[in-house]
């Protein structure tokens, strides 16, 4: 019974509008991602400090962030906000969602590196008479950056995978858009193959091009 | 006039959300489970095969692990209705959540093969032991030991990955807590309980991943 006809012209007309999708998909991702790593050094510092609000903080963020489904975060923002009278629009309840788990996540990953690197370190820097910043400069930072790289990267991957859950509430990043898209032809294989396409050399793109500057920059060091 | 078309909540639901609870349950303890014994399989494959083999086993895992889960899904659903066998949501979320387990697990095994170092391999085959003694009494028990977090972390992530299989229309907790909202009109109350759910599975399970990596650590 396998005599489905493809029709894949319908899918090259619409071309623009996938192309458009992805490129809402790569924005929402790499601005969840921004925004994220900005929370995520203040998550970090705070489930590191003695202060016992800035503990309990981030430290509830985060383990929100990490042990409930995206999905999950995803209705939160877009239905569950609306008994607060907060209405966000699709894109920004999946952009608040993402930054809320990217935050947890990231918060995790940074403080792993910092504490991968011994605290003997930083009184060798000082007694070779560096001020705190230039410790934190040269030897902190660059180690630390070292580390956390890949788990960046990774974050990322999983940042554009998951805006595929945009679908669900009506955004049209690829995903979105492409559920639109089909439901006027109803030629759903074909279109949802060419998306599955698009994700998985967008994915490829990202994973070549960080391996590349990882090279560059930590010079096969890392 | 006091008709209303919408009912609130009451304990009457109770039976229908523990049906969806039961339900997310059961999709990832039958992924986790095929997903662990399949990643074993190609994890092994991937530790022992040549670099060809390899990459382009790779290329293909890739798939799973670089197209979103939902148009997995959605594309597998299609794809079984279009060729005139359609799956029931449950079979069909089980095959796609289980490849796309396999997928992560086979990447976490092959790296506690690898870990198994050569020497020890030799060693084990000079004592008399064959191949497959050596696989079944050295590499697994030693190798799997070091991955134990790793594949933790992974069955974590498909339980809450599960949650995507409602697409496909598996009454699994979150469609039904859905079609809850849809009846009630009280998204929070009925969102708040479903993350509660998730996290009293996900985090005793996630401390206690991380209780055995600092325990192995020192």
């Amino acid at each position: 019974m396998g005599d489905y006809q493809f029709h894949w012209n319908v899918v090259f007309d619409a071309m623009p509008q996938l192309l458009s999708g992805a490129w809402t998909t790569l924005h929402v991702s790499v601005l969840s991602m921004l925004v994220g790593i900005v929370i995520a050094v203040f998550l970090a510092l705070g489930k590191m400090s003695d202060n016992k609000l800035a503990y309990g903080i981030s430290n509830t963020w985060i383990e929100i962030a990490r042990n409930t489904p995206a999905l999950f975060q995803i209705y939160m923002a877009y239905f569950g906000l609306g008994a607060f009278g907060i209405h966000l629009s699709p894109y920004f309840a999946v952009f608040s969602a993402l930054v809320f788990i990217n935050a947890g996540y990231l918060a995790e990953t940074f403080r792993g590196g910092f504490n991968s690197i011994p605290q003997t370190q930083y009184s060798a820097s000082k007694s070779l008479g560096m001020t705190k910043f230039k410790v934190y400069r040269y030897i902190i930072l660059p180690q630390m950056f070292r580390r956390i790289y890949h788990p960046l990267t990774n974050q990322f991957v999983w940042s554009i995978l998951m805006s595929s859950l945009g679908i669900l509430v009506g955004m049209s990043e690829l995903s979105g858009e492409t559920q639109r898209l089909q439901s006027l032809s109803f030629r759903t294989l074909e279109f949802f193959i060419v998306a599955a396409i698009m994700y998985y050399v967008i994915t490829k793109i990202i994973l070549f091009s960080s391996d590349l500057i990882a090279k560059k920059v930590f010079k096969g060091d890392i | 006039m006091g008709f209303s078309l919408f009912t609130p909540l009451a304990w009457s639901d109770l039976p229908f959300v523990l049906q969806g609870v039961l339900n997310t349950i059961y999709i990832s303890v039958v992924a986790i489970v095929i997903g662990t014994i399949l990643g074993l399989i190609v994890g092994f494959i991937r530790a022992e095969a040549n670099k060809t083999v390899n990459i382009i086993l790779g290329a293909f895992l890739d798939i799973f692990r670089s197209v979103p889960l939902i148009i997995q899904l959605i594309l597998f659903t299609t794809y079984v209705g279009v060729m005139g066998h359609p799956l029931d949501p449950f079979v069909a979320g089980s095959i796609v959540l289980s490849l796309y387990t396999m997928a992560f697990m086979s990447e976490v095994f092959r790296g506690g093969f690898e870990s198994v170092s050569n020497s020890m391999k030799t060693a084990s085959r000079s004592l008399g032991m064959t191949y497959w003694q050596t696989v079944r009494y050295i590499r697994i028990p030693i190798g799997m030991r070091t991955v134990f977090t790793s594949w933790l972390g992974v069955a974590l992530s498909v339980i809450k990955d599960s949650a995507l299989v409602s697409v496909i229309g598996y009454m699994e907790l979150l469609r039904t807590s859905e079609q809850l909202i849809s009846r009630t009109q009280q998204p929070l109350e009925i969102l708040i309980g479903v993350g509660i759910f998730y996290f009293i599975i996900s985090y005793p399970l996630s401390r206690y991943g991380k209780y055995v990596e600092k325990r192995m650590a020192i």
